[in-house]
């Protein structure tokens, strides 16, 4: 009895010891890039775990390198419209497939889910001409445009829609209610959750982005911020405390949302196999 | 409410109440639907034509014979070279971070486990990163006179520094490094989900028969979280065929483009130097085809029991 509660004291500590390691190793290169934003290049080379006091200056050269507040301005711009108008479309979408749902319905809804499958590189080529032809280049409609309506969004709220009690539509269509007013006045509200989940993620994915935003985004007046970040390193000597310092800058945003709503970032995530 | 009770007469109406409510239906989903076809099927047709035509983007005019580009691809050494640099990754990444994502989740699911919220939030904080910021992270930490090797030698691990980023075979490792920390934990948050919808009662009952936690993993957490370690799989080979920032930004494709992936060839081949959209498309479709056999494969392979 006393050895198998040995063995089952080190098994925990074995657990403990690993996990603790796995956190370790997944929380050090953020903690080290954001660290080194108050240092030199120095001192960052050099391994240094804790900050010093370069923060200012690298985020003084920093803006004078890059214009960041254009980048800025472009990757929030973009972001944002990105989430709102994809949760518009998307959601009024995965509303009307499962709210008034029948077999041809449900025929092209597995059709769009085939889109999934489409690997966004494939149709590279086709989409630049696209937005070239229509005058769309550098702007930001040309950006977020393809991205607007997802397969995933649509999946995702088609099926908190299945959750949307059938008593509450037939009880707002005798009040008079049309079709339209009770996905506005109904739906809307009570999925609240579901759409705080919805623009977490679109807002990662989007303010991450940077293979379209290379490809449409040429001239320096459209940079976003992952592009801006990504010339950091394109010169023959590189300030690596202003490469930190705009590696932290980039990705405020994005930790800020995460750790306020790091559930719904969570459900968003989980949501593709529920 | 005798207002809401149709009158008899109007059974035979054309806008009867169920067809009113399924026009309404198809006006909410158009917008989507068109702009899905508008951006992805319409593009994945065109594609396919360009990828038959050759010369300058203004001028694009079909080949002849018509195969020409992916005849190309053959004897394009580059190319081979990034069809195999991505399916290394994939081969090697893929499974490593699955595996560890099951292993993290099967942890993290004890509920006796004391700072689980804490654990689990360390472990998914990658997502948050991101991806071209990420790559200048590890950029740094593996640059040649950088923090890494200076650690690897201080703990004398190392006696010489590694060249990590101009080595073919160590500026892999750094990638496929790279693709494991940023992708571990979200694929864990997948499992964690799937393994709250199993009844705890179901490993109480293997506890009492003796099973051990390797054995409950194997015999009925994986099992059962099949469907999901299926979508979690697909996801990974649609992403990993895709790669494109880390090859930009950690490693530029380099040394000699023995890390580029098929994406950062595309779009070199798109708009450097001389840009050709027909190669670039075949090269395009070819990725298409791969990411929908090896989706097949493994829903083939999944489906049997």
């Amino acid at each position: 009895m006393r050895e198998g509660a040995a063995s089952k004291y080190s098994t925990r500590f074995v657990m403990y010891a690993f996990l603790i390691i796995v956190s370790f190793i997944s929380v050090f290169p953020l903690y080290w890039a954001i660290i080194s934003a108050f240092n030199n290049t120095q001192q960052i080379l050099g391994g240094r775990m804790i900050p010093s006091t370069h923060l200012i200056e690298n985020i003084k050269n920093l803006f004078a390198q890059q214009n960041v507040g254009l980048a800025m301005k472009n990757s929030f711009a973009t972001s944002l419209l990105q989430v709102f108008l994809s949760l518009v479309v998307s959601s009024i979408a995965g509303y009307g497939f499962e709210i008034y749902h029948d077999k041809y319905k449900d025929g092209v809804m597995a059709v769009i889910m085939l889109a999934m499958m489409v690997p966004f590189v494939a149709i590279l080529v086709p989409l630049f001409q696209m937005m070239s032809k229509a005058k769309l280049l550098n702007t930001w409609v040309g950006f977020f445009m393809p991205s607007l309506a997802t397969p995933f969004l649509i999946m995702y709220f088609r099926n908190s829609a299945r959750t949307f009690p059938r008593d509450t539509i037939e009880a707002a269509r005798i009040d008079g209610l049309n079709e339209f007013q009770i996905f506005v006045k109904m739906f809307v509200p009570m999925m609240q959750p579901t759409y705080a989940s919805a623009a977490t993620i679109t807002f990662m994915n989007a303010w991450n982005s940077y293979l379209w935003p290379k490809v449409i985004m040429q001239t320096a007046d459209a940079t976003t911020m992952p592009m801006l970040v990504s010339n950091l390193m394109a010169g023959y000597v590189i300030d690596y405390g202003v490469v930190m310092a705009g590696v932290t800058i980039c990705s405020l945003p994005t930790i800020i949302i995460f750790f306020i709503l790091q559930k719904s970032f969570t459900n968003a995530v989980a949501g593709a196999v529920k | 409410m005798t207002n809401a009770t149709p009158a008899p007469n109007k059974k035979h109406r054309f806008w009867t109440m169920e067809r009113k409510q399924s026009a309404a239906g198809w006006c909410f989903l158009a917008p989507a639907a068109i702009m899905i076809c508008v951006f992805s099927f319409y593009p994945m047709f065109r594609a396919l034509l360009t990828s038959f035509k050759r010369g300058l983007p203004t001028a694009l005019q079909y080949s002849d014979p018509l195969w020409r580009n992916y005849q190309r691809l053959l004897s394009d050494k580059v190319f081979i070279q990034s069809v195999q640099n991505t399916f290394t990754y994939l081969i090697v990444q893929v499974p490593i971070m699955l595996i560890l994502a099951i292993i993290f989740a099967s942890l993290l699911n004890n509920k006796d486990l004391k700072f689980r919220g804490l654990f689990r939030t360390c472990i998914f904080l990658p997502c948050a990163t991101g991806l071209v910021a990420y790559s200048m992270i590890f950029r740094t930490l593996f640059t040649y006179d950088g923090m890494i090797n200076a650690l690897l030698m201080n703990i004398g691990i190392l006696s010489e520094p590694i060249n990590w980023l101009n080595d073919p075979f160590y500026a892999k490792v750094v990638i496929i490094l790279g693709l494991v920390w940023r992708w571990t934990g979200y694929n864990m948050v997948f499992y964690l989900s799937g393994m709250q919808s199993i009844e705890y009662s179901i490993y109480e009952a293997a506890r009492i028969d003796g099973a051990n936690q390797y054995q409950q993993l194997m015999k009925i957490t994986i099992p059962l979280l099949k469907p999901i370690i299926l979508v979690t799989g697909i996801m990974s080979i649609n992403g990993t065929l895709q790669l494109f920032d880390e090859s930009v930004n950690l490693t530029r494709g380099g040394p000699a483009n023995m890390t580029i992936t098929m994406s950062h060839y595309i779009y070199n081949v798109m708009f450097t130097k001389n840009p050709n959209f027909g190669y670039a498309a075949a090269m395009s479709f070819v990725i298409l085809i791969m990411v929908a056999v090896l989706s097949a494969i493994q829903m083939k392979v999944g489906d049997k029991r």
